[in-house]
């Protein structure tokens, strides 16, 4: 009797151990599955000419997303330029001077900015710049991206900087070196590697977002025209093109979506690799 | 403990604070001002857009369920009910797979497998939504429709593709929660007899249950506001429909859909009463979260 509960016990743990496994293996294995299925859907579509040519016009085969990809550059370059600085101050503040009400608020208005669906900052950069400009435009999106990209750069500036043992202040400090020295050129170096790779994962995270755009950068098949008109974007690009009706357009799309796809990937691999070392 | 270092120096008697510490500080809380004036701003254009839609429908907007930009009558009911319904389906798949992947993760894989299976799951957090939805439109959709599915596009596949998007944040904070196990707990377990299921079933599980409940509410609210993914799988179809094969529509989808073509003022203040609504519930949810696991952190 009691060796048959015993065999059940065990039959039971390793049953739930088993799908616990299946779990892993769907969970990891869907990663590669995408990854595969894009390197063999848009490698196939992928050349030379579609990275530096023009779209051709609706209906003829053919053409590239040179535009799509200097505006998704323009773009979350300038949100970078926008965002990465107010992240990184408030960051600083946060962990260095972060106590009271003033800096209670801010901590709050930065979870929830963080907790804010992507389309509704669309909305926001909408009713802030494109309805008084009665126009589309490239600095509308990126400031829709910037404001994604402050919270998500502050909380991970304040993280770091949290890591910086006391006793590297105390020891400037006790030089008599003034605060702000200790904390532009002590504590902000010493964090520096952590800070830029938040930064850079944050760059890749807009890089990707397309439903801050479609109603701000809008999309433009031609060549980009300023800030202050439509333009072309990889993530918007890749839906049009997705949702059209056109063989050509889907193949397209999958060629555009190995692009924006490598740019990610690349990125954090490179964060992951770079900041190992400093964690263990 | 960090900032206490400076609160010391500063708190030193007779001393003052320097210029050159005064305008840094004042320069670096001001940037951070930005950020509250930003939030501030985005609460108060979303409600001064909406304006007109909540004096001309009030509360009604939220429980009626006629769409009509030609003749200008909004209710967000269908929307509302596709994007919870399509979240919660999500959640339905995601949560066990999330789970089950981060027991196994955390008690029976060696840790250099746990590391590589970990860094592939957290990667599939950094795909970007319209890649998903570009898999979802070519694979998945077909493939609905290969098993009988009418339309192929509908609530399922949203949900489907949803799960796919919330499943790294339940696994990676799970994990997290199990890894706080005490030691000594599980032991006491093991010393008890218990077989490792046990001991998982037994002292992990409730123990954890708290992150994994934050964790799933963060996911919640990652889902509702999801936008792309659902957009190209859901069907666009403004109908309140009981099947989950049926197509529906979302509250993001349809603010994607119809707001770069608004025709009218009375169509983009609707839209954007869509948007406030999406961004209260959001934040609720996101509050709910924090909240578990904050407790979580102040039981360590």
């Amino acid at each position: 009797m009691n060796d048959l509960v015993y065999a059940r016990r065990k039959k039971v743990n390793a049953l739930m151990f088993a799908l616990t496994a299946v779990c892993a293996t769907l969970a990891s294995g869907t990663l590669l599955a995408i990854l595969g299925y894009i390197a063999w859907k848009g490698g196939s579509s992928l050349s030379w000419s579609f990275l530096v040519n023009l779209p051709k016009p609706v209906g003829e085969h053919g053409g590239g997303i040179a535009n799509a990809i200097v505006g998704s550059a323009k773009v979350v370059g300038l949100a970078g330029v926008l965002g990465i600085p107010v992240g990184v101050s408030a960051g600083v503040y946060l962990a260095e001077y972060g106590r009271g009400k003033y800096a209670f608020s801010v901590r709050y208005a930065a979870d929830i900015m963080n907790g804010v669906p992507s389309i509704v900052v669309g909305l926001f950069a909408y009713a802030l710049i494109v309805h008084p400009m009665k126009k589309f435009s490239a600095l509308s999106g990126s400031v829709a991206l910037a404001f994604i990209m402050v919270p998500i750069v502050l909380r991970n500036t304040e993280e770091f900087l949290r890591l910086v043992p006391g006793t590297i202040r105390e020891a400037a400090l006790a030089l008599g070196v003034p605060r702000w020295k200790v904390t532009l050129f002590v504590i902000l170096p010493t964090a520096g590697r952590g800070i830029m790779t938040g930064a850079l994962l944050a760059l890749a995270r807009v890089a990707g977002e397309t439903a801050p755009l479609i109603f701000t950068a809008f999309g433009n098949r031609f060549a980009d025209n300023g800030w202050l008109n439509p333009i072309a974007t990889l993530p918007h690009t890749i839906y049009t093109y997705a949702i059209s009706p056109y063989e050509d357009w889907h193949n397209q799309a999958w060629a555009a979506a190995l692009i924006l796809m490598a740019f990610v990937l690349v990125v954090n691999v490179t964060a992951r690799l770079w900041l190992r070392p400093r964690l263990t | 403990m960090v900032t206490a270092v400076f609160d010391r120096a500063r708190r030193v008697p007779g001393s003052r604070e320097r210029a050159g510490d005064l305008l840094f500080r004042l320069t670096i809380s001001g940037v951070a001002g930005i950020i509250l004036l930003a939030a501030g701003a985005l609460a108060w254009q979303l409600a001064r857009e909406s304006a007109s839609t909540w004096k001309s429908f009030g509360l009604a907007f939220l429980w009626t369920s006629t769409w009509d930009p030609v003749s200008d009558v909004f209710g967000v009911l269908p929307f509302l009910y596709g994007t919870a319904v399509s979240s919660l389906l999500a959640l339905l798949i995601a949560v066990p797979l999330g789970v089950g992947a981060a027991i196994f993760l955390t008690e029976l894989a060696p840790k250099r497998l746990a590391d590589i299976l970990m860094f592939a799951i957290e990667l599939l957090a950094a795909v970007p939504s319209v890649i998903l939805g570009l898999m979802g439109i070519f694979i998945l959709v077909p493939g609905m429709r290969a098993l009988g599915a009418p339309y192929g596009v509908g609530m399922l596949t949203a949900g489907l593709i949803l799960a796919f998007m919330v499943l790294p944040y339940i696994t990676t904070i799970t994990r997290e929660v199990l890894l706080t196990v005490p030691r000594p707990l599980k032991e006491a377990m093991y010393a008890l007899g218990g077989t490792r299921w046990e001991v998982v079933r037994g002292v992990s599980l409730p123990y954890a249950r708290s992150g994994i409940v934050g964790a799933v509410f963060l996911s919640l609210g990652r889902a509702l506001g999801e936008t792309m993914a659902v957009t190209m799988v859901i069907g666009n179809t403004p109908k309140i429909s009981a099947s989950l094969l049926a197509p529906g529509y979302s509250m993001a989808a349809v603010i994607a859909n119809e707001l770069a073509e608004a025709a009218s003022d009375a169509h983009l203040s609707a839209l954007v009463a869509i948007g406030l609504t999406l961004m209260v519930v959001t934040i609720v949810v996101n509050g709910a979260a924090r909240l578990m696991l904050y407790r979580l952190g102040s039981r360590k």
